[in-house]
């Protein structure tokens, strides 16, 4: 065992980690973070998508010693100072962005990453940027629904259809 | 997944030498790595990971050339390629997803070598040149059939060197479920003529279109390669696509090439 440690959603974190303990499994098992799922773990689906050093990757496919040092960020860290839904989140609520929910921390934490780049983003831009988070319940329309709103654009539109 | 000793060397020197041990793996942005380790295909005694390496990332430019360091992520090539090699930035910015391209490295791409990635083709179609810990290697040399490279055990990519075509483009008909190219094309024209190179496609991984390569060297018009047409035989077949479906794919995505070249 070796220890490791990283910031997790602004504070300073350490445990014991095998070499092969994955990101997730450190956050999940080590830390209690349990908001990141883990649906396929073979890299596919999406669902475990954190923020390292500011870019979304797939907690399952890291190592957590790869990224010991590393700036992370989960779903728990989404929510406002005062436990208020942050803003994608809060849409994702209003919008009805998610059915079962399972996917929902892995779209949230992809769709921040790309409001990040693009704070504008065309109905196109979010779909293919959600080419990596697999919703099986086939929830995308209102999640890119929401997506949009919480980038302050109108959605009456996409409302419609 | 069996476990192993992970080490994190901050140079290449320390890199070549922690790859010297017995049962040793070089690990890159692990995209590749980590899932075939999950399913126990690999099993490193111990893991070597490049990415702590500071001097093998980034972008820049090189007597003309563009540099990419071989632990640099598709998605940093795909902003930072951008002004001088777009058809480049193009081809990183479409691997994979958001998530694997913050992770996955050109070096670990090549490395690997998997017969439908993309990278393969730009190094191939560039007629790049692949610089490791010990050695220059060209890609008409790098590029040794399905999986295998001219690399030897334990051998770093540290550096990737393209010339910068006039124009190139790379189309991918991408494969929806693994974003890999069901057959990709990177069509890329110089002064001494045009290269064609083809991933996705043949059994043997990548390779040159030479008879287009010709053709389209003496008119860089999508007319020029219509009347072509490349032999099935050695082509991948799988429940996504024939033979004689990827032969048709390659011309077609060649001809989509010239013509959307910038």
């Amino acid at each position: 065992m070796t220890d490791v440690t990283m910031t997790v959603n602004g504070k300073a974190v350490s445990g014991d980690v095998e070499g092969r303990t994955l990101l997730s499994s450190f956050l999940r098992e080590g830390l209690g973070l349990t908001g990141t799922h883990v649906g396929c773990d073979t890299s596919q689906c999406g669902a475990c998508v954190v923020h390292v050093d500011g870019r979304p990757v797939k907690s399952c496919t890291v190592f957590a010693l790869d990224v010991a040092g590393a700036t992370v960020r989960t779903i728990e860290g989404m929510a406002n100072a005062d436990g208020s839904l942050g803003v994608i989140q809060q849409a994702f609520q209003d919008h009805h962005g998610l059915q079962c929910g399972f996917c929902t921390p892995g779209m949230v934490m992809s769709a921040a990453a790309l409001l990040a780049d693009n704070p504008k983003p065309t109905e196109s831009e979010v779909r293919h940027y959600l080419e990596g988070n697999i919703c099986r319940c086939t929830g995308y329309h209102n999640i890119v629904k929401a997506v949009l709103a919480a980038s302050g654009q109108d959605v009456a539109a996409v409302a419609a259809e | 997944m069996h476990n192993f000793d992970f080490v994190k060397p901050s140079s290449v020197a320390d890199a070549v030498r922690a790859l010297s041990a017995e049962g040793a793996q070089a690990l890159s942005g692990g995209q590749t790595l980590l899932p075939t380790m999950k399913q126990r295909l690999a099993a490193p005694a111990v893991l070597v990971s490049l990415t702590g390496i500071a001097d093998t990332r980034g972008v820049c430019l090189d007597n003309g050339a563009l540099s990419v360091g071989g632990a640099t992520a598709h998605a940093v090539v795909a902003q930072e390629a951008r002004k001088y090699y777009p058809a480049l930035a193009d081809l990183a910015g479409g691997i994979g997803d958001p998530a694997v391209r913050s992770r996955g490295t050109i070096g670990g791409s090549l490395a690997n070598n998997d017969p439908s990635a993309c990278y393969p083709a730009a190094v191939l179609a560039s007629g790049a040149t692949v610089i490791t810990d010990r050695r220059r290697i060209a890609a008409d040399d790098f590029f040794q059939g399905m999986f295998a490279t001219a690399l030897h055990d334990g051998e770093i990519i540290t550096s990737v060197v393209f010339p910068i075509p006039e124009k190139a483009a790379y189309v991918k008909f991408n494969q929806p479920a693994s974003r890999f190219a069901l057959t990709g094309v990177f069509v890329a024209k110089y002064g001494s003529g045009v290269r064609v190179a083809v991933t996705g496609a043949s059994a043997n991984g990548v390779f040159r279109w030479t008879e287009a390569e010709r053709a389209l060297s003496a008119s860089f018009t999508p007319a020029a390669i219509a009347g072509l047409s490349l032999p099935s035989d050695s082509m991948i077949a799988d429940l996504h696509g024939s033979a004689a479906y990827r032969a048709n794919l390659a011309r077609v995505l060649t001809g989509r090439g010239v013509a959307s070249a910038h």
